[in-house]
């Protein structure tokens, strides 16, 4: 997994609520077998018309926004399905932060496995944030994981956040769960002993 | 010992490494595994060179994507077609058992758990799904992953997670005829929102709960995730232990006898506290219709669309008038007075043989509306033959409803089975996201009785009123 540790770029608005997996990414394109190549599937039917153009008013799709590799979004982003096809597609397309009051569980956890970093933070500076994006259209954030601190590039807002230490840890150096839980096969060999399995 | 909740009871024996600030590592009893979210986990293992750790453990079948007409007839789409043969080939390679498109033994993988007898009281059941909740209405701590928990559980049998807090939905009293298990979730979701249940894991306790059947229990609990839930779970009882018992894979004879004194410790102790509780009236529960694009967008039967200006929050009217927008429904059109074109009755929240039952006795007799399509899709191929046996299939293709093979069908927009865009559907699934059952569809959740009396009226109807 690529680490996460500090990323300035530019910070999309999506002000909606209950934005669910299946507007980050329909079903119909998980039938792929490979971890990557998202990019186009990203909240399709948003972005694209039945002809394939791109839909103008959708926020990704204006000029100032096309580079956006952050996120500002409603309560509870990512409802709805498993699909870890969400945080690949955000990744893929190259976002790497989403920054919103709350998350769906899944999704939140997903993400830390992809690199990509789900940010929550309070309803107010969400919405500072938020309003900044809007009204500046193609304004930079950096986003310090390391520093756990937002700021836009003309200082205007600056706020700390909290992650979850461990989490945090992992995401700071890309680290691989997997090889972490098998340091304890001793551990989950006794446990099955323990219960006959 | 300090009272428990039934989670805790089930967490606790299930840790096998915890430390503290970091997430615990649980043991997991049964991990099941389906076609779209496992290759890239079974790639993983691939390239790092690891193997299953517990095939015993591990079950495979083929649901998302397969088509739901006659076996004989292949696989028209050729990437569907690949990522079926991907789990095949994994599955042979890596040693797990498969329930593919052809056995007898294959369905939803919901569906499969409960009914072939894998999902047991007390066990930790995963999947790469989040209605992995199903599965909690037995008394299991059961819960939906991403692909690289896949990989991480098919590589140590284990997963991190940090703990959950619980909460408790209680509904007392009793269920009036016509409202099922389907209506209560329907009605709590409307109520506590569909982030109302966000970090928690949910036991669903009360008198309504305890009276209904494993099929409708499983209804309730399958929905958790749509409150934003981590798992729901019912404790077990006589219920579900008469449900479990000679089920093909599960305990049989004095194992099962031993199993069933063990799981009788499950139930939440008396005392124990949860983080939060919810407590609704089952006798002023009403069969239940979503209007919108979110399954907290609820309205009785009864009922009306709503208006948007009615709701507190800005955002929840946005929300409510962008819904409208994209349901084409105008705020106070009565639910009755919306047009149905398509009927699916179907999916792991309601493709049991209950549901089929439930949606056979409203249509027997009668005939679908001219302009109706309907379909009926059984939840396993087992519950398709159980059906057969019945005569339920004949029930429905005499009214002209069209009976299709197993599989989650028209629930997701994956595979054959999709809605044209502004095609309006009443689904027995669990989700009326926008483009959930394909791109432009408009999807109302309902009860199977519900989804059969609006396949003869070819509007809602009130099912208390046939
Ligand atoms: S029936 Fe629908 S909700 Fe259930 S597993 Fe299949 S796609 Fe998911």
């Amino acid at each position: 997994m690529d680490p996460f540790v500090k990323l300035t770029g530019v910070v999309a608005p999506l002000d909606r609520v209950n934005i669910d997996t299946d507007q980050i990414i329909p079903a119909i394109f998980l039938k792929r077998i490979e971890r990557s190549g998202f990019e186009d599937c990203l909240f399709f039917s948003w972005r694209f018309n039945e002809d394939g153009s791109p839909k103008s008013d959708f926020v990704l799709n204006q000029p100032a926004y096309q580079n956006a590799s952050v996120i500002v979004a409603g309560h509870n982003f990512g409802c709805g399905s498993s699909r870890e096809h969400a945080p690949w597609a955000l990744r893929d397309y190259g976002i790497r932060c989403v920054i919103a009051p709350s998350f769906a569980d899944i999704f939140f956890n997903n993400c830390f496995k992809n690199g990509v970093l789900p940010l929550q933070m309070s309803e107010e500076d969400v919405q500072a944030i938020m309003d900044k994006a809007t009204s500046k259209p193609g304004v930079n954030l950096t986003v310090d994981l390391e520093g756990q601190r937002v700021w836009d590039e003309d200082e205007e807002i600056s706020f700390p956040f909290e992650v979850d230490p461990a989490r945090r840890h992992n995401l700071l150096n890309g680290l691989d769960d997997i090889g972490l839980t098998l340091q304890l096969e001793d551990k989950i060999t006794s446990y099955e002993a323990s219960r006959g399995l | 010992m300090p009272p428990k909740t039934m989670f805790e009871k089930i967490w606790d024996a299930h840790v096998v490494h915890e430390e503290p600030g970091e997430p615990a590592v649980i043991y997991i009893d049964l991990h099941l595994v389906h076609e779209v979210t496992s290759p890239q986990a079974f790639d993983g293992l691939r390239m790092a060179g690891r193997p299953v750790r517990r095939t015993d453990l591990t079950v495979a079948t083929a649901d998302h994507n397969t088509p739901t007409w006659d076996l004989s007839i292949p696989v028209a789409d050729q990437i569907s077609q690949a990522q079926l043969e991907a789990l095949s080939r994994n599955c042979e390679e890596f040693g797990v058992t498969l329930y593919d498109r052809f056995s007898p033994l294959q369905g939803i993988v919901h569906i499969i758990g409960p009914d072939l007898g894998y999902t047991q009281p007390g066990k930790t059941v995963v999947c790469g799904d989040s209605h992995t909740s199903t599965h909690g209405a037995l008394g299991a701590f059961a819960v939906g992953i991403g692909t690289s928990e896949v990989e991480h559980v098919l590589a140590t049998q284990t997963l991190r997670q940090f703990k959950p807090l619980t909460m408790e939905v209680r509904v007392d009293g009793t269920l009036p005829p016509g409202v099922t298990g389907k209506d209560i979730i329907l009605g709590v979701i409307g109520r506590i929102g569909v982030n109302g249940g966000t970090g928690h894991v949910i036991e669903y306790t009360g008198e309504a709960i305890r009276s209904l059947s494993m099929d409708g229990r499983m209804t309730v609990c399958n929905m958790s995730i749509e409150a934003g839930a981590r798992a729901g779970m019912i404790a077990p009882d006589e219920t579900t232990f008469e449900y479990v018992r000679g089920r093909q894979f599960a305990p049989q004879g004095a194992e099962f006898d031993a199993a069933v004194e063990r799981w009788r410790q499950l139930p939440t102790d008396p005392g124990a506290t949860y983080d939060k509780t919810e407590i609704f009236n089952a006798s002023e529960m009403v069969p239940y219709v979503t209007w919108g694009t979110n399954p907290g967008m609820v309205a009785p039967i009864t009922g009306q669309v709503p208006d948007p200006s009615s709701f507190e929050e800005a955002s929840q009217r946005e929300a409510a008038a962008r819904a409208l927008q994209y349901m084409d429904l105008a705020p106070g059109t009565p639910i009755q007075d919306i047009k149905i074109d398509r009927i699916f009755v179907g999916a792991c929240t309601n493709a049991r043989l209950e549901d089929l039952r439930a949606a056979a006795e409203v249509v027997r007799g009668r005939k679908v509306h001219p302009d109706v399509y309907a379909m009926v899709v059984p939840g396993s191929a087992k519950i398709k033959a159980e059906a057969e046996e019945e005569g339920l299939d004949r029930i429905f293709t005499e009214a002209g409803l069209d009976w299709r093979v197993a599989g989650c069908s028209m629930c997701l927009g994956m595979n054959p089975d999709i809605l044209s865009p502004g095609q309006r559907c009443a689904a027995t699934s669990n989700r009326n996201f926008e483009g959930r059952q394909g791109k432009g569809g408009r999807t109302h959740l309902v009860s199977p009785a519900m989804a059969a009396a609006a396949a003869v009226a070819g509007h809602f109807v009130d099912v208390r009123d046939l």
